[in-house]
């Protein structure tokens, strides 16, 4: 038992250093993920309206009927 | 984080890494000679076999970048490297800990530390480079290629202790040819350790892609408003 303190430093040192990795992964995503809605949202706003003539697909079927 | 393979990745994490846990405290015998502090052991030989899977998906990652030039190469690369620096710092921290009551020191510039320690700088300069440097084309196939380079590094690591001088043990195969684990015990324990590790590894690895493609998808976004408004102002 001489030697509790380096066994409980080490645990503790690998369990910390992920725990603050994981951290740093979760508030990364959870703010470009905001960044990505925002972002989407604005480029909804700024669409330019469509032309009449885009609006209607023309419809092609095998055999051009 | 709500994707539910990195939810079910999360969930065998924690449920190995306790089995790994009550293994490493409760089931295995204390080792005679060293004692309780030959514990570390369980964890420290996982966290460098994640280090070197890492660094391995590093040079495979960045070969694939090389040759086909798709980002999500680039990607993959850049997060493994991430992750090998993380569990290759844990080696060295958890190694120097267990080394002081053992050897009397903290640190001695034995062939496989400082083999270690080389790889270690190898990759903190990858990273360096990742992230001070423009994200660029030319910036990504230069670290690609200083990737690859690194990985020759790991070979070295495992045969150091064969080939010079050293007090670092020999633990799963001695320079005698025999197993260092005596106990069977043991040798569970290890296994369980490493299959926690290792999982672990692949659901950092998937949460770290996941947050570089973000990033990659806020670039082409930003861009494509960009266009609009100066063909918008243009108009």
């Amino acid at each position: 038992m001489d030697h509790l303190g380096y066994l409980f430093a080490a645990y503790s040192i690998i369990f910390l250093l992920i725990g603050l990795y994981v951290i740093f992964i979760g508030t990364r995503q959870a703010r470009l993920e905001r960044e990505v809605r925002r972002l989407e949202s604005e480029l909804r706003k700024n669409e330019p309206p469509l032309a009449p003539a885009d609006n209607v697909e023309e419809i092609k079927t095998p055999g051009g009927v | 984080m709500k994707n539910p393979i990195s939810i079910g990745l999360a969930a065998a994490t924690c449920l190995s890494m306790v089995a790994a846990l009550f293994m490493v405290f409760v089931y295995v015998p204390t080792e005679a000679e060293q004692g309780i502090v030959q514990r570390i052991f369980y964890f420290h030989l996982p966290c460098a076999w994640v280090a070197f899977l890492g660094f391995g998906i590093v040079a495979l990652a960045g070969g694939l970048y090389l040759w086909l030039g798709h980002k999500v190469w680039d990607d993959l690369s850049y997060a493994a490297a991430e992750l090998g620096m993380l569990f290759c710092t844990l080696v060295l921290v958890t190694g120097s800990i267990w080394a002081k009551p053992i050897w009397g020191v903290w640190w001695t510039w034995d062939s496989r530390l400082t083999t270690t320690f080389i790889l270690w700088l190898l990759y903190g300069s990858y990273l360096l480079l990742r992230a001070f440097a423009d994200d660029t084309d030319g910036i990504a196939r230069f670290a690609a290629v200083l990737g690859i380079v690194g990985v020759l590094d790991i070979p070295i690591i495992i045969i150091s202790v064969r080939l010079w001088r050293t007090i670092h043990p020999a633990v799963l195969l001695t320079r005698q040819g025999e197993h260092g684990l005596q106990d069977l015990r043991m040798v569970a324990t290890l296994l369980v350790s490493l299959a926690a590790f290792t999982i672990m590894f692949v659901w950092l690895l998937w949460m770290r892609v996941a947050t570089l493609r973000l990033r990659t998808r806020i670039v082409r976004l930003r861009r494509t408003l960009a266009l609009r408004e100066l063909a918008e102002a243009h108009r």
